[in-house]
Order: structure tokens, then C-alpha cells, then sequence
């Protein structure tokens, strides 16, 4: 605010200033985003639900390293590891489970995957009946 | 009392009740654009919506239907008045406004009164009353702050408003409101008495006028800067704070009638009524004519009641002593010396 004193008593200059400001906010661009009828999107990098990522051939990425179960700080994630079919690598995950109430969405797992299996979607929505169904399962995070 | 008579009062009741559910979504709509939101927009009539336009309805529905609540230590009587006489005053005001030139023969003004002003501003003054009662029938200790916050900062703010009335009527040379309009019909622009009413000396001194009655309008009607009385911050809702349901809506339709009135008497007194250079012909008296004239006195009120809008999001509110201070030590001696200036150039180089 550089404005001299007498300016400033006469108050009408910081008075004309403030009306700029409204006026240039009032055409400026809305920022409310009207849910039900029109979807949020969210921002780049946002982390969201989890999914498991699959390779060129349609197998899983995962090797069962628990890389990612050991960073977790929620410690939401838990893997039984199983042998592997696939030549290329010793293991795979029997189980695969995230507890989403337990997640707190830090991506840490996917910072530790060493596979770049593991991923944070940006779906935000997530929902849920019971509290079984917030258990995410191998499956589920595959098909995602 | 001819059918004309009749018609007009119907007119110009419906022309301020219909204002106020119209300034409400105005209000809504400018304030959420401002602040970068969209306003209302769910309400819809036979599904259509028209951008939230009935939203005013709905309230208005709510609140025909919620719990009248009389305080059990309230004065009923004056309790129960209260709102009546807030609400009486700008409608009142509105029979002496002009609000177009003339369809053949009649003039589009309720009644004209010879002593126009005084009577506006004679009225004017009674609203204080209604706020008042209203603060002090509450028996409650917020109320009775926000009425007596009122009734000091509309006294005070009255007399800037009517020295700034008084300089126009030393302009004007008259106090009739069909005349003064008539006078700033004469020319163009410059005719108008914010541009000094035909004289080109009293160029300064009209704008002045102008200015010191728009803000002591702003301070008469409650509106932010000045809405001390209803300062949510201290004192919950200021002297509505115990009514409710309709008393409730009366006040706050009162308050927006007053704006409305308010708007009327400065597009009358400073911005040439329903004058308007190249659109409007004072000597034109067919139907189209006069509703035009009529058009451009609304679409005027409009445009002033928007700055009234634009203003109250913008500005935040004053603190008690220095609305005191800006009434009375600033406004009060610029409506004074502005007084003293027409007077003289009035004398000195004027007509009479």
C-alpha cells in the first residue's frame, strides 16, 4: 500500500481500489465445481485408490518383495507370498490385502515398489457397505 | 379517487414489494460472483430453474411456515408493531417519487405533493422508530445494543442526508419532486443535479452533494460499511435478533424496501429521475413513451442499488467510533461547506 496520508484520510483512492478488486473478481472464473452433476477431476499426481499394475503379457507386476508392506507407516498392507509360475521371477503374492481404513494415502508403497507394481489412482470416491469391503484383495486391486 | 389513482398505488406497492425478492437473488448473485461461487441455483419452478431466481420464493416460503416465537418478557404490543414500522416508511416515501414522465394527461406519480421533499425526508425519519421499538420490545440485551446503535447512527447520518437534500433543493429552487425532476429534464447531462444541475459552476459542489447523500444512504439503510446495528461479530443479529418466522422476513424486507426507496429518491434527486438524454422525450406523452421514461427511472435505480451491492462485498465494517467520527466530523462539514458554496455561486451568478 504505498499511499501518502492525506490520501489515505480521504479514503474514496483505497475505497476505488477494493471496488477494482471486487470487480475484477466478479468476472473472473467461478471456482465451485457442482459435484453430484459434474465430476471433480482431481489434480495431477493425486493419490487415490490403489491398483496392482499388470505387464505387456496380462500377468501381474508383483513379485511378492514386501518392499511395500515394509515402508507402509499405516501398515494397512499385508502379503503371503507364494512360489511363482513364471520363470522370471521366484515369487508371487497369494494374498494380497490393503485395508483402505487403515491407508493414509501417503504413497509411500508406490515410492518403495523397486517393480513399479503398485500404483495410487486418482479415484477419490471410495465407498463401501461394510468394513469387509474396504478390504481391498488381490483380485480387487488387480482389476482396477 | 379515479382508476388511474388506484392503478398507480397498486403499481408502485407491487413495484417495491416485487423489488425486494429481486434484489435478494441480486444481492445472492453478485456476492457469489465476487466471491468466485456460483449463488444459488437449485430452485425451480415447473423445472425451470433461471439461474437460482426463485430461491427468494422458497425462503419466503420457509419462512411463512416456521414458529412464530413472541420472547416470554417481550412487550407484545410494541413487540408485534415494531415491524410494521420499518416497514411503512419506504413504501410511504415511494408516493411522491416520480417514477416516469406522464401517459397523456396523468403523471406516473402517486401524489404530488407542493412540499415533496420535506415530506420524503419527514417519513424518512420514522423508520427509526420501527428499530427501535423492535430493540428495545425484544427485552434482550443484543436487541436493545443493535436498536439503540440504530437509532444514534440514523440520527446522526439523517441530518448529512438532509443538508445534502437541502443543497438540491437550493439547486432546484424548489422543494416539489415533479419539478425537480422536470428542471434536470432541461438539457442534457449536465442538467442532472449531480453534475450541478445546469450550472456548470455548481459542477463540484453537485458531486459532492452526491457523494455525502450516497454514503449517508448507505449509513441510513443499514448496509455494510455502516451495518452496525446488525453487527454479527458483537451482537448476533443486531435488534431482529428475537423475531422470527414472518416478523422476521418483515424486517428483512423492510430493510430491503428502504433500499430500494433509497435508490429511488437519488436517482430523483441527483440523477434526473426518469430523464435520459436521447432516449427519453419530456414531451413525449404516449404510452410508449411514458413506459420507456418509467424503464429508464428502474433501470437507473437499478445500476444505483448494484453499486449498493458492490459496495457492501467489498468494504468491511466500520468500527462504532469511527462511523461516529465519519458522520460527524467528515461528512457533516463537507454537507455544510457544500451548503455554503451553492448558497453563495446561488447569489452570486445564479438565475434568482
Amino acid at each position: 500500500m504505498k499511499m501518502g496520508k492525506f490520501k489515505m484520510r480521504l479514503y474514496l483512492p483505497a475505497v476505488a481500489k477494493g471496488l477494482w478488486v471486487t470487480m475484477r473478481r466478479f468476472f473472473s472464473r467461478k471456482e465451485t465445481v457442482e459435484y453430484p452433476d459434474q465430476a471433480k477431476v482431481p489434480r495431477k499426481g493425486y493419490r487415490g485408490e490403489h491398483r496392482l499394475k499388470k505387464d505387456e503379457q496380462g500377468r501381474m507386476k508383483c513379485v511378492a518383495c514386501f518392499m511395500c508392506q515394509t515402508a507402509c507407516p499405516a501398515e494397512c498392507i499385508e502379503i503371503v507370498a507364494g512360489p511363482s509360475p513364471w520363470p522370471d521371477r521366484d515369487k508371487i503374492p497369494v494374498t494380497f490385502n490393503i485395508d483402505m481404513l487403515k491407508c493414509i494415502y501417503c504413497g509411500m508403497c508406490e515410492e518403495a515398489c523397486p517393480c513399479d507394481a503398485i500404483e495410487l489412482t486418482p479415484t477419490y470416491n471410495i465407498v463401501a457397505t461394510s468394513r469387509a469391503d474396504k478390504i481391498y484383495d488381490l483380485h480387487k486391486l488387480l482389476s482396477r | 379517487m379515479n382508476i388511474w389513482d388506484l392503478a398507480k398505488i397498486v403499481f408502485v406497492i407491487a413495484l417495491v414489494l416485487q423489488g425486494v425478492p429481486v434484489l435478494v437473488w441480486l444481492e445472492r448473485k453478485i456476492s457469489a460472483s465476487i466471491q468466485g461461487r456460483i449463488g444459488p441455483n437449485r430452485t425451480a419452478v415447473l423445472g425451470l430453474k433461471a439461474a437460482g431466481f426463485f430461491q427468494p420464493v422458497a425462503d419466503a416460503v420457509k419462512l411463512l411456515f416456521k414458529e412464530d416465537v413472541t420472547p416470554g418478557a417481550a412487550d407484545r404490543f410494541l413487540y408485534q408493531l415494531a415491524p410494521l414500522f420499518v416497514f411503512v416508511p419506504p413504501l410511504l416515501v415511494f408516493t411522491v417519487i416520480p417514477f416516469g414522465n406522464r401517459i397523456g394527461e396523468e403523471h406516473l406519480q402517486v401524489a404530488n405533493l407542493p412540499i415533496g421533499v420535506l415530506f420524503v425526508m419527514s417519513v424518512l425519519s420514522l423508520g427509526v422508530y420501527g428499530v427501535a421499538f423492535g430493540g428495545w420490545a425484544s427485552n434482550n440485551k443484543y436487541s436493545l445494543l443493535g436498536g439503540l446503535r440504530a437509532s444514534a447512527q440514523l440520527i446522526s447520518y439523517e441530518l448529512t442526508l438532509g443538508l445534502s437534500i437541502i443543497t438540491i433543493i437550493l439547486m432546484a429552487g424548489t422543494v416539489d419532486m415533479r419539478e425537480i425532476v422536470a428542471r434536470q429534464t432541461r438539457s442534457a447531462f449536465l442538467s442532472w443535479n449531480l453534475f450541478g444541475g445546469g450550472n456548470l459552476l455548481l459542477l463540484p459542489s453537485g458531486l459532492v452533494a452526491g457523494l455525502v447523500f450516497y454514503v449517508a444512504a448507505l449509513a441510513e439503510n443499514n448496509r455494510l460499511p455502516f451495518d452496525l446495528p446488525e453487527c454479527e461479530a458483537e451482537l448476533v443479529a443486531g435488534y431482529h435478533t428475537e423475531y422470527s418466522s414472518m416478523k422476521f422476513a418483515m424486517y428483512f424486507m423492510a430493510e430491503y424496501a428502504a433500499m430500494i426507496t433509497m435508490s429511488a429518491l437519488f436517482v430523483t434527486l441527483f440523477l434526473g429521475g426518469w430523464h435520459f438524454p436521447g432516449l427519453v422525450d419530456p414531451a413525449d406523452t404516449s404510452w410508449i413513451g411514458g413506459l420507456l421514461s418509467h424503464g429508464v427511472f428502474v433501470a437507473k435505480m437499478g445500476a444505483v442499488i448494484a453499486l449498493y451491492i458492490w459496495i457492501r462485498w467489498t468494504l468491511p465494517r466500520f468500527r462504532y467510533d469511527q462511523l461516529m467520527r465519519l458522520g460527524w466530523k467528515v461528512l457533516l462539514p463537507i454537507a455544510l461547506v457544500n451548503l455554503l458554496v451553492i448558497a453563495v455561486i446561488g447569489v452570486a451568478w445564479g438565475e434568482r
